[in-house]
C-alpha cells in the first residue's frame, strides 16, 4: 500500500535533512570521543593517573571554578593575548597596506620579514627574559613577535590582490590616493584581514601558553605546568579543555564579526 | 568637447627588447560623437583607451582634451571596463553614487542623480541589490550609470559587452544606442565585434595589430531608427563584409 511505503521513506529523508545540518556531524564527532574516553576510564584498562575520567576532570574544573582560580588564570591569559595581538594587528595593518601598495617599501621590508617569520617565536623566550625579566612585557612581546610578521605579510598579500579594475575605476571617477585607500582598498581587504586575524589569533593563543609554561605566576599555561609538578592529570585536562574552548570562542567571534561586517563576501 | 589623439606611439619595455604596441595613432572625437575602434587582439586598442584615460603614458605623441594635455586619470574621462569593476560591497545605487561621493558632491544632489541614472539604465527596482545578485548585463548597466553620473566629458567603453552572452549583448547594444540618442553623450567604444561597432558608432577606425595602428576609417551613415532592421539591411551587410575582409587579410598576413 502506498501510504505504508511512503512513511519510512519520509522518515529517512527527514533524518537525512537533520544530518545535513552542519553542526550535527560536528557534535557527533565530539560526542564520540567523549564516549570512548568515558568507556575507557570506566573499564579500568588505563591507570587513573594517566587518564582521569571525565567525571574527575569535571570535578577538578568545578573546584577551580569555585575557588576562583580558573577565572583568574583565564583572565590573565586572555589579557596577554589581547594586548600582544592588538599591538601586532594594529601595527601590521598600516605596514601591510604600505607594503601592498608601494613597491619600494615592499622590496625593502619583505625579505626581512620573510626571514624573521621563519624564526620560531618560542626561541625568542630566552632573549626576552634576559631583556625584560619575568613580568608581563616579555609575554606580550612574544605574542607580538609570533604574529606580527604573519599578519603583515598576509595583509600585504590581500592588498596586492585588490583587482586593478576597482582602483582604476575609482581613478577615472576622480578618486585620488587616500580616498581610494579608504573607500576601495580598505573595504575590499576587510574580510581577508579579519580572516588573517582569526588564523593568527590561534598562534597567539598557543604562544601565551608556551610563555606561561616557562615563567609566570598565573595563567592557564602556568596552571598546567603546576599540575604536572603534582601529577594532577585531571587539572591538566581541565587546562587543556578550557584553552581549547576559549580559543574556539575567539574563532567563532571573528567568524561572527566577518558575517556581520562583510556580508557581501559570503 | 574635443579629444585629440595626435601621433601617439607606445612601447612596453626598454632598449632593444622594447615591444611597440602602438604606432603613430591619430584621431579626433567631438562632442556628441560616437566613435569605435575595432581590431583583433594585439591591435593595441585597449592600450589607446588606457592612454586616453590617463592610466598609462604614451611613449611619444600627445593626447589633449579641450586643448589640455592629459597627464593622468580624471573624472572628465569616465571608463567602463569589460568586467569586475563594480564594488562588490556596495549596492547598485551605492555603486552609481560612488563617483559623485568621491567628488564630494552634496548629499541631496547625489541622491537625486543616483535615482535619475538608475532610472536611465532601467534598474530602479534593483537599486538595493549587491553586484553578485545582478546579471552580467545589469552589472554593466550599473557601471555605465556610475560613469555617467560622474559627468564625464567622454565615456570610454572598453569591450563593455565582451563578457556577455549573445542575446544579452544585442539588447545591451540597443540600450547603449538609446542611451546615446537620449543623453547626447560622447563615447569611444573599443570592440573586436565589427557588427557592434557599425551598429553603434558614426565613425569606425579599423586597427591592425603588431604594432597597433589605424589602417582604415569609415563614416557609417546609415538609418539607425531600428537596430534590428539595420542588422540585416543590405547596405549594412555589404559594409560589414567589406570591412570584415580587411580584418581577415590583416590576420592572415601575420607571421604565425
Amino acid at each position: 500500500m502506498p501510504s505504508n511505503e511512503a512513511d519510512p521513506l519520509n522518515r529517512w529523508s527527514s533524518l537525512r535533512r537533520f544530518m545535513a545540518q552542519p553542526w550535527v556531524l560536528g557534535l557527533v564527532g565530539v560526542a564520540t570521543v567523549l564516549l570512548i574516553w568515558l568507556l575507557t576510564t570506566a573499564s579500568g584498562a588505563v591507570d587513573k593517573l594517566f587518564l582521569p575520567s571525565p567525571q574527575a576532570v569535571w570535578q577538578a574544573g568545578q573546584a577551580q571554578w569555585t575557588s576562583g582560580v580558573l577565572v583568574k588564570d583565564a583572565v590573565a591569559s586572555i589579557q596577554r593575548v589581547f594586548i600582544g595581538f592588538a599591538l601586532s594587528a594594529g601595527l601590521a595593518l598600516p605596514i601591510g597596506i604600505a607594503m601592498g601598495t608601494n613597491q619600494t617599501i615592499c622590496r625593502l621590508l619583505e625579505p626581512l620579514m620573510a626571514l624573521i617569520r621563519y624564526m620560531p617565536a618560542p626561541a625568542f623566550i630566552p632573549l626576552l627574559i634576559i631583556y625584560f625579566g619575568l613580568e608581563e612585557l616579555p609575554k606580550v612581546l612574544l605574542i607580538f613577535i609570533g604574529t606580527f610578521f604573519f599578519n603583515t605579510l598576509m595583509i600585504m598579500d590581500a592588498v596586492k590582490f585588490v583587482p586593478s579594475e576597482l582602483v582604476e575605476t575609482a581613478l577615472t571617477l576622480g578618486g585620488r590616493g587616500l580616498p581610494i585607500l579608504t573607500r576601495v582598498v580598505a573595504p575590499f581587504i576587510a574580510p581577508q584581514v579579519l580572516d588573517t586575524y582569526r588564523i593568527n589569533m590561534a598562534s597567539a593563543w598557543n604562544l601565551v601558553i608556551v610563555a606561561e609554561l616557562v615563567a609566570a605566576t598565573e595563567g592557564l599555561g602556568k596552571r598546567i605546568s603546576l599540575a604536572q609538578r603534582f601529577l594532577r592529570t585531571d587539572e591538566i585536562f581541565v587546562g587543556l579543555i578550557v584553552i581549547g574552548l576559549v580559543g574556539l570562542c575567539i574563532d567563532l567571534g571573528f567568524r561572527f564579526l566577518m558575517r556581520k561586517a562583510c556580508a557581501w563576501a559570503n | 568637447m574635443h579629444l585629440q589623439v595626435s601621433s601617439v606611439s607606445k612601447s612596453f619595455g626598454y632598449g632593444p627588447k622594447a615591444k611597440p604596441v602602438l604606432d603613430s595613432v591619430s584621431f579626433d572625437l567631438h562632442s556628441g560623437q560616437f566613435l569605435a575602434l575595432v581590431g583583433s587582439s594585439g591591435s593595441g586598442k585597449s592600450t589607446i583607451m588606457r592612454l586616453i584615460a590617463g592610466l598609462d603614458r604614451p611613449s611619444s605623441g600627445e593626447i589633449r582634451l579641450d586643448g589640455q594635455l592629459i597627464r593622468g586619470p580624471g573624472a572628465d574621462r569616465g571608463m567602463v571596463f569589460q568586467k569586475y569593476s563594480l564594488y562588490p560591497w556596495l549596492t547598485a545605487a551605492q555603486n552609481v553614487a560612488f563617483g559623485m561621493r568621491l567628488q564630494g558632491r552634496p548629499k541631496a544632489e547625489v541622491r537625486e542623480r543616483t535615482a535619475y541614472f538608475l532610472e536611465v539604465v532601467g534598474l530602479v527596482d534593483s537599486a538595493r541589490l549587491l553586484p553578485r545578485e545582478l546579471s552580467g548585463g545589469m552589472q554593466q548597466r550599473v557601471a555605465i550609470a556610475r560613469s555617467l553620473a560622474a559627468e564625464p566629458k567622454v565615456l570610454l567603453l572598453d569591450e563593455p559587452f565582451g563578457a556577455l552572452d549573445l542575446q544579452i549583448r544585442e539588447s545591451m547594444q540597443e540600450f547603449l544606442h538609446r542611451l546615446w540618442q537620449q543623453t547626447g553623450l560622447t563615447a569611444l567604444l573599443i570592440t573586436h565585434d565589427l557588427e557592434e561597432a557599425l551598429l553603434l558608432a558614426q565613425q569606425v577606425h579599423i586597427m591592425a595589430p603588431r604594432p597597433g595602428r589605424i589602417v582604415r576609417s569609415v563614416n557609417v551613415d546609415l538609418d539607425r531608427s531600428s537596430l534590428a532592421h539595420l542588422r540585416v539591411s543590405p547596405p549594412f551587410l555589404a559594409l560589414r563584409e567589406e570591412l570584415a575582409s580587411v580584418l581577415r587579410r590583416l590576420d592572415s598576413s601575420l607571421p604565425a
